[in-house]
């Protein structure tokens, strides 16, 4: 018993230790190599790791895959799905990362540039004499490059907007200001004899899917950084007023009561979706809704608009939140060449973007494709394709900090529609203080 | 005294066999041990990305003392250091009582005792959560029914750590089993002996089988504390279902949810390092826990000492 204790006690020690041994994994340095394109038809196989997973996705996958094949024969394409970001990362540090590998979130965009993860796709660019800015809307730029490197070219995109159940509307037209949409929702609201919520009108937490303020913000033209990258999130006063707005209208429905509704809810990506099982009248959510409301409610009457933005900018309304699916060639790919061609065919083809958007109901991120007579729009798409268009429809600029960023605001929002903090402009400065501190750590801002 | 002669001769020569012989151990040492700790001390002073290094001074070290998400780890771990492990071996204890006195059954009860021990952290802490949840739960209902406040268990900052408490008393099979194993290692002889003395149940506890299972009672809290220092799936599962965020693009994932009061140390530590990549901070976190765990060691190791005796004063 005695070295069972001793030996439990050496144990301690080394709790510390496994952590230690996460940090000294050592440092790869070298620049991009970089190439000129279809220089050679030798046979090679590339790899190519993606996250979709969804079956849907996968056939549509396959499909523009074969195209590429049957363009490039000498190119034979592996790919791997359901990949994330960590492991992408791993397989670079690891010196053995794929050929193309493709991010659903724009997150770690700025780290991808910055640290050189993913190599600068500018030369190849030149080198196919493809002109970015008259290929891509202007957004896409923001979330696709970092301080001069373009690391990432966007496959895809995706809009947010408002989706509303046209029974539960009982007659009402979409709201296209936020002071519509909360009297709208009181009004679609259903309570129980208890005082519990059965069906509401609109959700307005944060922790609600999609009603993070990456997706919010835009309703009132919030801003997130300076052009230093220092927050911008204090001294802007819209954030105040979509914060103040949120907790007007979920004291209305008492927080706790919010909350029990809310954790009642199926999973978002299931057909349990409460905006699916008619739960829930008005929802924020992106363009693949579409998509998933015509495979698991085929039968809900739906409609879809802008989201609603402040009563003080009705010239704002008709734009929304973009982000998008990135891909790049990671640093150390073994066939920079054969990758460049899969992340240009990928990217700039029409035929490709068209025939991936049509199957999974994404925004095609060229301005060709978005104009393509073979690709599918209805009424309800043709919402996310205008926001796609719309002047005013932001994104939130690659960032080093970008996910600290967002968590530290959605903290401060739960917080404050909780009422557990009662100042918002102190809550909002801590905001600031965190984010600059945090900038100056990782980016010496 | 040829042989004494001949070590007189060749002193060196026996350091070397010594060394031989130890090489094994010392290549482990200087690889798994002495390399990370100097390795994680060096990048503690640069700013390191995974990628790329530069020297930033003190930056980090700095950036801790302001760093509130970290006191609050630190704090939310002591808190179950101090709360959740007595509270697991006292129940651990508790339960190992009353399955070794049955005189019925007791193969079934020591069955489902144990079972929740065996069930994967995940999987448990998912089952925990939906068990509690205030939408759907079902001991949600059972208390709303009876009368009973039903609180927010993984939604609310002041319950969410007597959650995992729970989680942690539900899941002490395993604890449940070494104090079995201890308390039926305790001579009857002993309590017979009391029993013709006019010893009570509660002095029978105190008096003899306390100080019998003490060396498993200390090891069961050592254990503790060190898991403890570790905690972290069941934190940051609970808080991922909690809060309703997914790994999805938006979809933003606050670690500590509600209010960080479920951040433990590691989380922050492996928020800094993989999802920040803040690596340079992490050493800095990693360093600290370090420190901590071997305060925790010292003192524990200390306490050792008196306990490696039966109650005859034998080693044991």
């Amino acid at each position: 018993m005695k070295r069972l204790l001793l030996f439990s006690a050496a144990l301690s020690a080394t709790a510390g230790l496994a952590a230690l041994t996460a940090c000294t994994a050592g440092t790869e340095s070298g620049p991009p190599k970089v190439a000129q394109s279809g220089a050679s038809h030798e046979p090679v196989t590339i790899e190519f790791w993606h996250g979709f997973s969804a079956d849907n996705e996968l056939k549509a996958f396959d499909e523009t895959l074969a195209g590429f094949q049957k363009k490039f024969p000498w190119i034979t394409v592996k790919p791997t799905k359901a990949v994330q970001d960590g492991q992408i990362l791993q397989s670079v540090r690891g010196g053995n990362p794929p050929d193309v590998a493709l991010s659903f979130t724009t997150d770690s965009v700025a780290e991808f540039c910055k640290a050189g993860i993913f190599q600068d796709l500018n030369p190849y660019l030149k080198a196919s004499g493809i002109d970015p800015a008259s290929l891509f809307p202007k957004v896409i730029a923001e979330y696709t490059q970092y301080q001069g490197k373009r690391c990432v070219m966007p496959m895809l995109a995706d809009a947010y907007g408002l989706y509303y159940n046209k029974a539960l509307m009982k007659g009402h037209q979409p709201p296209k200001t936020m002071s519509e949409l909360a009297d709208l929702a009181k009004k679609l609201t259903v309570k129980d004899d208890k005082g519990d919520i059965k069906v509401a009108g609109f959700v307005p937490i944060s922790q609600m899917y999609e009603n993070a303020p990456i997706h919010t913000g835009v309703m009132v033209g919030a801003k997130w950084t300076n052009p230093d990258g220092t927050s911008a999130i204090g001294s802007d006063p819209q954030w105040k007023k979509l914060m103040t707005w949120q907790k007007d209208l979920t004291d209305w429905y008492g927080y706790d009561r919010l909350e029990k509704f809310r954790k009642s809810f199926g999973d978002e990506w299931s057909a349990e979706n409460p905006f699916n099982t008619g739960k829930v009248a008005m929802a924020i959510d992106g363009e693949w809704r579409t998509a998933m409301l015509a495979a698991d409610a085929p039968d809900l009457d739906y409609g879809t608009a802008p989201l609603p933005v402040a009563d003080d900018q009705p010239q704002r309304y008709g734009a929304g939140f973009i982000t998008g699916t990135v891909i790049g060639i990671p640093r150390g790919a073994k066939h920079a060449e054969a990758a460049w061609e899969l992340v240009k065919y990928l990217t700039t083809d029409t035929g490709s973007l068209v025939t991936l958007s049509n199957a999974i109901r994404n925004v095609p991120s060229t301005l060709p494709a978005l104009q393509s007579p073979d690709l599918k729009k209805d009424s309800n798409f043709q919402t996310f394709l205008d926001v796609f268009a719309n002047p005013n429809s932001t994104t939130l600029p690659a960032h080093v900090n970008s996910v600290f960023n967002q968590q530290t605001l959605q903290e401060a929002q739960i917080k404050w529609e909780s009422g557990r903090a009662s100042d918002l402009d102190a809550l909002l400065a801590e905001v600031d203080k965190k984010i600059d501190e945090k900038l100056k750590l990782t980016a010496g801002g | 005294m040829a042989t004494t002669a001949l070590r007189h001769k060749n002193p060196g020569r026996g350091n070397l066999r010594a060394l031989l012989y130890l090489s094994p151990w010392l290549a482990g040492f200087a690889i798994f041990f002495v390399y990370p700790l100097v390795s994680t001390v060096y990048f503690s002073f640069q700013r390191y990305d995974l990628f790329t290094l530069e020297p930033v001074g003190l930056l980090n070290w700095e950036y801790f003392l302001k760093d509130q998400a970290a006191w609050t780890a630190i704090r939310n771990t002591l808190w179950l250091v101090v709360v959740m492990v007595p509270l697991r071996v006292l129940f651990g204890l508790g339960v190992a009582q009353l399955v070794t006195r049955l005189k019925a059954g007791a193969g079934v009860y020591r069955t489902i005792f144990y079972l929740p021990a065996l069930v994967p952290l995940v999987a448990g802490t998912l089952g925990f959560v939906f068990l509690l949840n205030p939408g759907t739960g079902p001991v949600q209902a059972i208390l709303s029914a009876v009368g009973l406040p039903a609180p927010d268990w993984f939604g609310d900052p002041a319950w969410s750590k007597w959650g995992l408490t729970l989680l942690g008393l539900w899941s002490v099979g395993d604890l449940m089993v070494i104090f079995m194993a201890a308390l039926l290692d305790v001579p009857k002889q002993l309590y017979e002996a009391a029993a013709i003395d006019g010893a009570n149940g509660w002095r029978q506890f105190t008096s003899i089988t306390l100080p019998v299972i003490r060396p498993v009672l200390m090891f069961a809290l050592v254990t503790g504390v060190i898991q403890t220092l570790q905690y972290f799936t069941q934190a940051e599962v609970a808080a991922r279902v909690a809060s309703g965020a997914t790994d999805s693009a938006g979809s933003v994932f606050t670690p500590g949810y509600p209010d960080q009061s479920t951040l433990t140390f590691p989380q922050w530590l492996f928020q800094q390092g993989f999802r920040d990549y803040a690596m340079g901070y992490a050493c800095v976190l990693a360093l600290v826990l370090f420190a901590v765990s071997m305060v925790f060691t010292l003192i524990l190791l200390r306490q050792f000492r008196g306990l490696g005796q039966d109650i005859d004063g034998e080693d044991i």
